[in-house]
C-alpha cells in the first residue's frame, strides 16, 4: 500500500518534469532569485553527479593493481551513482520550483544523508584495501 | 559632514547580492567539472592498447556530449545577462542531467 503510493507520487514526479508548462501555471512567479538560487543547487547537485563519474574514471586509471573484481565493483558503483545524483538533480530542482510557486515548504530529502554515507564507506573500503594491499 | 552624495541615478536595478553573477559562476565551474571528465574519458581512450571500435565511438560521444553541454550553458548563460533572469527551462535541466547520466554510460561502456 505504502509501496504503491510512494510508486504513484514517483510516477506524478515524472510527469512533472517533462510537462513544465504545469508547473508555471501553479501559484505564482517567485522573486528571480530565490529561482537562481534553486538553479545553482542544481548545479551543484549536478558536479557531484559529474565528480562521481570523474572517480569511476579516476579509479581504473590510477588504482590499477586493484583486483579486476574490486575495480569493476568500484567503478561501477560511482558510475551509477553519478548518473542518480543528475537524475535527483532535476527531480529536487522540479520540486523546490513548485513547492516556491505554490509558497509550500521545501521538499525534505534524504538524499543527502544517504549520499554522504554511501561516499564515506566507499572512501572507507578503498583506503583498507589498498592499505593491505589487496591487489592481483 | 562629508558633503553631499551624488544624487542616484534611476538605473537598471542591480542585484546587490549578485545572484546572476554568482549562477553564471556556477554554470562555469559545472562547465569544468564536466570538461575534467571529458578528458580522462579521452585519456583512457588514448592510453588503450589497440582501442576496439566500441571504445572509439564511445570516445567520439564523449566529445559530443561535452560539445552538447557547452551549448545547454552558453545558451543559458546568455539569457542570464537579461536585467530579470528568466527561470531555468525544464528542458534545459533535463538536457543537462542528460548528459551526465550519458557521460556515465559511456564510461561503463569505455571502462568495462
Amino acid at each position: 500500500m505504502i509501496l504503491t503510493d510512494r510508486l504513484r507520487s514517483i510516477g506524478a514526479g515524472v510527469r512533472l518534469w517533462f510537462t513544465p508548462a504545469r508547473v508555471r501555471e501553479e501559484g505564482t512567479t517567485p522573486d528571480y532569485r530565490f529561482s537562481l538560487a534553486n538553479e545553482r543547487t542544481f548545479l551543484a547537485w549536478l558536479r557531484t553527479g559529474l565528480a562521481l563519474v570523474g572517480g569511476g574514471f579516476a579509479v581504473d586509471q590510477f588504482l590499477p593493481r586493484l583486483h579486476d573484481v574490486l575495480r569493476v565493483t568500484f567503478t561501477v558503483v560511482l558510475l551509477v551513482g553519478g548518473a542518480l545524483c543528475a537524475v535527483r538533480a532535476v527531480n529536487h530542482w522540479v520540486r523546490c520550483e513548485r513547492a516556491m510557486r505554490r509558497g509550500e515548504d521545501l521538499p525534505a530529502s534524504r538524499f543527502p544523508a544517504v549520499l554522504a554515507v554511501a561516499v564515506g564507506l566507499l572512501a572507507a573500503a578503498m583506503v583498507v584495501l589498498v592499505a593491505i594491499g589487496w591487489t592481483r | 559632514m562629508a558633503g553631499s552624495l551624488p544624487r542616484e541615478q534611476p538605473r537598471p536595478v542591480r542585484d546587490p547580492g549578485l545572484q546572476p553573477e554568482r549562477t553564471r559562476l556556477a554554470w562555469r565551474r559545472t562547465t569544468l567539472s564536466c570538461t575534467l571528465v571529458a578528458i580522462l574519458a579521452g585519456r583512457q581512450v588514448v592510453q588503450q592498447h589497440g582501442p576496439g571500435p566500441v571504445v572509439v565511438v564511445a570516445g567520439a560521444l564523449v566529445l559530443l556530449v561535452w560539445l552538447a553541454f557547452l551549448a545547454a550553458a552558453h545558451l543559458r548563460m546568455r539569457a542570464m545577462c537579461a536585467g530579470r533572469p528568466p527561470v531555468l527551462s525544464t528542458r534545459t535541466a533535463l538536457a543537462l542531467a542528460g548528459c551526465v547520466c550519458a557521460l556515465a554510460v559511456l564510461g561503463a561502456a569505455i571502462l568495462l
